[in-house]
């Protein structure tokens, strides 16, 4: 059974340790050794692709790191580990080990993203001609190292916009650990806010768990519930805050399984649906359905042994489409879903 | 990750900044890096106004030398109306001097009302005021630019030559009191400030064309300037007193007028009795007007089908306005040979081209205006013969900008080499090329074991279910089809040749069969902006009922069909066809109980052609720009509406 390297990694961060995210962790390294020994049969120029993914992998394994950033590094390492002579080689390079990481983990939308989003920046800029080869080069460089400033202040950002809509005595469902919303959470109790958290457990990366754990810290209210539970307290809510894997070109959102149900509860009972998601995240995708994704696949560990004829639905994600979003907050401004495709058509077009 | 996000980031993030906003000067990279970049960053004092989505990035390099060539012979250009009518009387004063005595208050106060705006308009780039005027003031810039000694000309002229369109047939509210002040003040002008005046007027009408002004205003033109031409000065008091009885009626007109000159010509309002006979005068079809019309579509024309097409094949020998191939192509619209959105642009553009081939300049004229002058009156013609579509109007906005683009300068057979390629340019990139990129980016969209309902025949989605099965996808289709034209047999004949599983169903059964389904593939006739889908009459049911079942439904639109106008129903604007072809079913003699339905008082029948289906059933429009949600077609028209300049 395949799996999804990313959601495998998000589980890493989250640090909670499972069995068979052990097992499975076991897996994937040994599944790396494989596929580097075979690039590496590959041919000379196979052996930057390989180092490439090592790069990347090596950079996303640093919890606080946005995953477009780790992406970004890894091309930047290529950037700095290339021999090539003029600005067409770099790029036909840079393309390359874009490609191999895309096609490596094919489930991560913002690492397609962030490549993408830096090929593009390299093509467009490539063709000025007032640059030496080596100045092109190190802007390049210096540009890649920017990214990961401009990410990191980017959820600096998003913290800010969304301090409005936190007011005192607001009870906030949030759905799964992403980092922007701790973030968003962090400032407001910063800023002596007085509100409440609903988290659910997450299961099965179980990542509310270390949400609770994170907000217990800052001393604010936090209540665990069962995934199951939503509905049941959702009356008790002013709103609910998710973070966002994509965010796609039809103003929705890819994010952890779950958050679909609690958008779709949430709409029917009027309480809006916040999403925090960083500028980068936007994806050129337009998923029609929820089967309209490629398979992102992450094992459940149900603790009891489940016979093999039955069947385990192990989608990690889901989609959730933007009728049931209220607001988008990102680094570009406080945004509606439609204002996505317009961001998008004017970046990559 | 662009440059234009780090710059961004500085500025205060409670405020988003959309569009246009003052920002640092450009860095160098900028400029050239990013063709949008340019649109955000030049500052505009009133950019608010949503009008002003015209061509912004022509603003930045005109601004300049003309805000210093605007300060020569006037003071201060770049105030706005509190200065401009002090400088504009002043300025007005030194042209007036051997120009009427007796100019009255209200045509100086017209004039300086008109003058300030256009001062107001060159200096600030805003838009027009009350017409509704699509010409931007920044592109008549560079047209005064380079006639540095004329424009206290040019700008007092503008006004007076654009109310020429109004001239004609068609008047601006605003501009016919230009129009009525401007006549007494030519009269007075001596020969050579005429030819002056005309030399300027020529340049701006240049660059007022190089936006596409609409069919009317032109060919309203083309009819004063023959009329002009054709009388003599001593004549010229009657032609201002014609002008004047025609502003006056112009005037309780003026409002639908108004709305005209923002409106292409498909759109005239056929209830308007004078409008239309006037029209009927001009026109080489003579149609008779159906009996028994709708009162609620009176707006709409109706005419008699089928006894006209005889009398025109006939009259095919004795053309003398006409071209044959565009006499022919009228004639097989008018007979239903050729349909749908891109045949039809196709088939008119390569009739244009023909045209454009065997035309040569008459002495004394200019090509550009001339044979903007003709393919005005050959639109009217095809017009004349069947509406035009949505399509077609674009491009023949497009074909004008690009004659009108021709510089004076390059000979006739050069100017009609370059027309015949642009035409050639415009139909591969945006028709067939964008065919290809759609149909790309659909079968994406097509999964194994899908079903597949479309409705009628729609080219581009022909093709896309052709590729998927070349690609060896499994699916099926279902075709829903509806009367009269049975469209759909068509397709369906095409698809099972192939080898394609189909289903074929009525629309009544479009609720039954629609369980199945798991995607509907639509075409359109064009979208509108508010992401309206304008297409076959019966689309907006299939998509209704597709979205009460949760079915996505995925528009398939080429970007050149896109308009910026916004409909909110399938009545304002639509086109009605003949009513016998409901009365009668093909091959069913025995249903015979609508036999002299025209007879009967109490009796109408409607027979519409399109309708409009709201954005909310759509899921998704793919286009060659990519899969877009209905909600971004207007940034699709803003960013590249005005991109066909830039080919």
């Amino acid at each position: 059974m395949s799996m999804s390297a990313y959601y495998q990694t998000r589980a890493a961060h989250h640090g909670v340790v499972t069995s068979d995210w052990l097992a499975q962790s076991q897996e994937a390294a040994t599944r790396a050794v494989v596929t580097g020994g075979q690039e590496i049969v590959d041919g000379g120029k196979s052996g930057r692709a390989f180092s490439v993914i090592d790069e990347f992998n090596n950079w996303r394994k640093q919890p606080d790191l946005a995953e477009a950033v780790a992406a970004i590094r890894a091309l930047a390492a290529v950037i700095r580990n290339s021999e090539a002579k003029t600005m067409m080689e770099l790029e036909i390079e840079l393309k390359k080990a874009s490609d191999s990481l895309k096609s490596w983990d094919t489930t991560s939308i913002s690492l397609t993203a962030g490549c993408d989003l830096f090929m593009r920046y390299v093509t467009r800029t490539s063709a000025l001609e007032y640059e030496d080869f080596n100045s092109a080069r190190s802007r390049l460089i210096e540009r890649a190292e920017k990214f990961g400033e401009i990410s990191y202040k980017a959820r600096k950002i998003i913290a800010m916009l969304s301090q409005d809509f936190i007011f005192d005595g607001c009870t906030i469902l949030v759905h799964g650990f992403s980092r922007v919303v701790m973030e968003v959470l962090k400032m407001a109790a910063q800023n002596k806010k007085l509100f409440r958290v609903l988290c659910t457990e997450g299961r099965p990366d179980r990542s509310g768990l270390r949400l609770a754990n994170e907000l217990a810290k800052l001393d604010v209210p936090v209540k665990l519930l069962i995934d199951s539970a939503v509905a049941y307290t959702m009356d008790e809510v002013d709103m609910v805050f998710v973070g966002a894997d994509g965010v796609v070109e039809s103003g929705g959102i890819i994010n952890m399984m779950g958050t679909y149900q609690i958008a779709l509860v949430a709409h029917s009972m009027n309480k809006p649906v916040y999403v925090a998601a960083e500028s980068y995240k936007f994806a050129r995708l337009y998923p029609l359905d929820q089967k309209d994704m490629g398979p992102a696949l992450r094992p459940i560990d149900f603790g009891v042994p489940i016979p093999s004829k039955v069947e385990v639905e192990t989608s990690a994600r889901d989609y959730t489409p933007p009728q049931y979003l209220t607001l988008l907050f990102t680094d570009l401004g406080v945004l509606t879903p439609s204002v996505v495709s317009d961001e998008l058509i004017q970046l990559y077009l | 990750m662009d440059s234009r996000r780090s710059s961004r980031a500085v500025i205060d993030p409670k405020v988003r900044q959309v569009g246009f906003f003052t920002s640092a000067p450009l860095p160098p990279d900028r400029t050239q890096s990013d063709p949008p970049d340019p649109i955000r960053s030049p500052p505009l004092a009133d950019a608010s106004s949503p009008g002003n989505s015209l061509s912004p990035v022509m603003i930045p390099p005109p601004r300049h030398p003309s805000d210093s060539l605007l300060r020569l012979p006037h003071s201060p250009s770049d105030a706005f109306p509190p200065p401009s009518p002090t400088t504009t009387t002043t300025s007005l004063g030194d042209f007036s001097d051997d120009v009427t005595a007796a100019s009255s208050p209200p045509p100086a106060a017209a004039r300086v009302r008109g003058r300030g705006s256009s001062v107001k308009q060159q200096g600030a780039a805003s838009s027009f005021p009350g017409g509704g005027f699509e010409v931007p003031p920044s592109v008549k810039a560079p047209s005064s630019v380079p006639a540095s000694g004329l424009t206290t000309v040019s700008v007092v002229k503008l006004p007076p030559g654009i109310s020429e369109n109004a001239g004609g047939s068609v008047s601006v509210e605003v501009q016919s009191d230009r129009a009525l002040n401007s006549k007494p003040l030519k009269e007075k002008t001596s020969k050579a400030e005429r030819r002056a005046i005309q030399e300027a007027q020529r340049a701006a009408k240049a660059a007022a064309k190089a936006e596409g002004i609409k069919t009317p205003a032109v060919t309203a033109l083309a009819n004063a300037k023959s009329a002009k031409s054709t009388k003599p000065s001593p004549q010229r008091n009657d032609s201002a007193v014609v002008v004047a009885a025609s502003e006056k009626k112009g005037g309780d007109r003026s409002v639908e007028k108004d709305r005209k000159k923002d409106v292409p010509h498909p759109r005239m309002q056929y209830d308007d009795k004078s409008r239309v006979q006037k029209l009927k005068k001009r026109s080489v079809v003579k149609p008779t007007e159906a009996r028994n019309r709708v009162e609620l579509f009176r707006h709409l024309p109706q005419y008699e089908h089928g006894t006209q097409l005889p009398v025109l094949q006939s009259k095919f020998f004795q053309l003398d306005t006409l071209h044959p191939a565009v006499y022919k192509v009228g004639l097989q619209y008018l007979s239903g040979d050729i349909c749908g959105g891109n045949a039809r642009c196709i088939a008119m553009l390569q009739a244009f081209q023909e045209a454009i081939r065997d035309y040569s300049t008459p002495p004394a004229k200019t090509l550009s205006r001339d044979l903007t002058a003709k393919i005005s009156s050959y639109v009217s013609f095809l017009i004349d013969c069947r509406p035009l579509s949505v399509s077609m109007g674009n491009a023949i906005r497009f074909l004008k900008s690009q004659i009108a683009k021709i510089p004076i300068s390059l000979s006739e057979s050069e100017a009609k080499a370059t027309l015949h390629s642009d035409i050639e340019r415009f139909i591969n990139e945006k028709i067939i090329l964008a065919d290809r990129v759609i149909v790309k980016h659909a079968v994406t969209k097509i999964r194994d074991g899908d079903v597949l309902l479309t409705y009628g025949s729609s080219s581009a989605v022909e093709m896309i279910l052709q590729h998927a099965h070349e690609l060896g996808k499994q699916f099926r289709v279902v075709i829903v089809d509806s009367r009269p034209k049975h469209e759909g047999k068509l397709l369906l004949r095409r698809l099972v040749r192939k080898g394609l599983s189909c289903t074929y169903t009525h629309i009544n059964a479009i609720s039954y069969i629609m369980h199945e389904v798991t995607r509907v593939f639509l075409g359109a006739s064009s979208v509108l902006s508010n992401g309206t889908v304008y297409s076959r009459v019966g689309t907006a049911c299939v998509a209704m009922v597709a979205y009460g079942f949760h079915i996505p439904v995925l528009v398939c639109c080429e970007a050149y069909k896109f308009h910026e106008r916004v409909q909110l129903d399938s009545i304002c604007s639509n086109e009605l066809g003949d009513p016998d072809s409901i009365s009668k079913v093909p091959g069913r003699e025995d249903i015979n109980h609508l036999d002299g339905w025209d007879k009967s008082e109490n009796l109408q029948l409607l027979n519409l052609i399109y309708d409009a289906t709201p954005s909310d059933y759509v899921s998704l429009i793919i286009t060659d720009y990519g899969m877009i949600p209905p909600t971004s077609v207007p940034v699709i028209v803003r960013e590249y509406g005005r991109g066909q300049l830039w080919i």
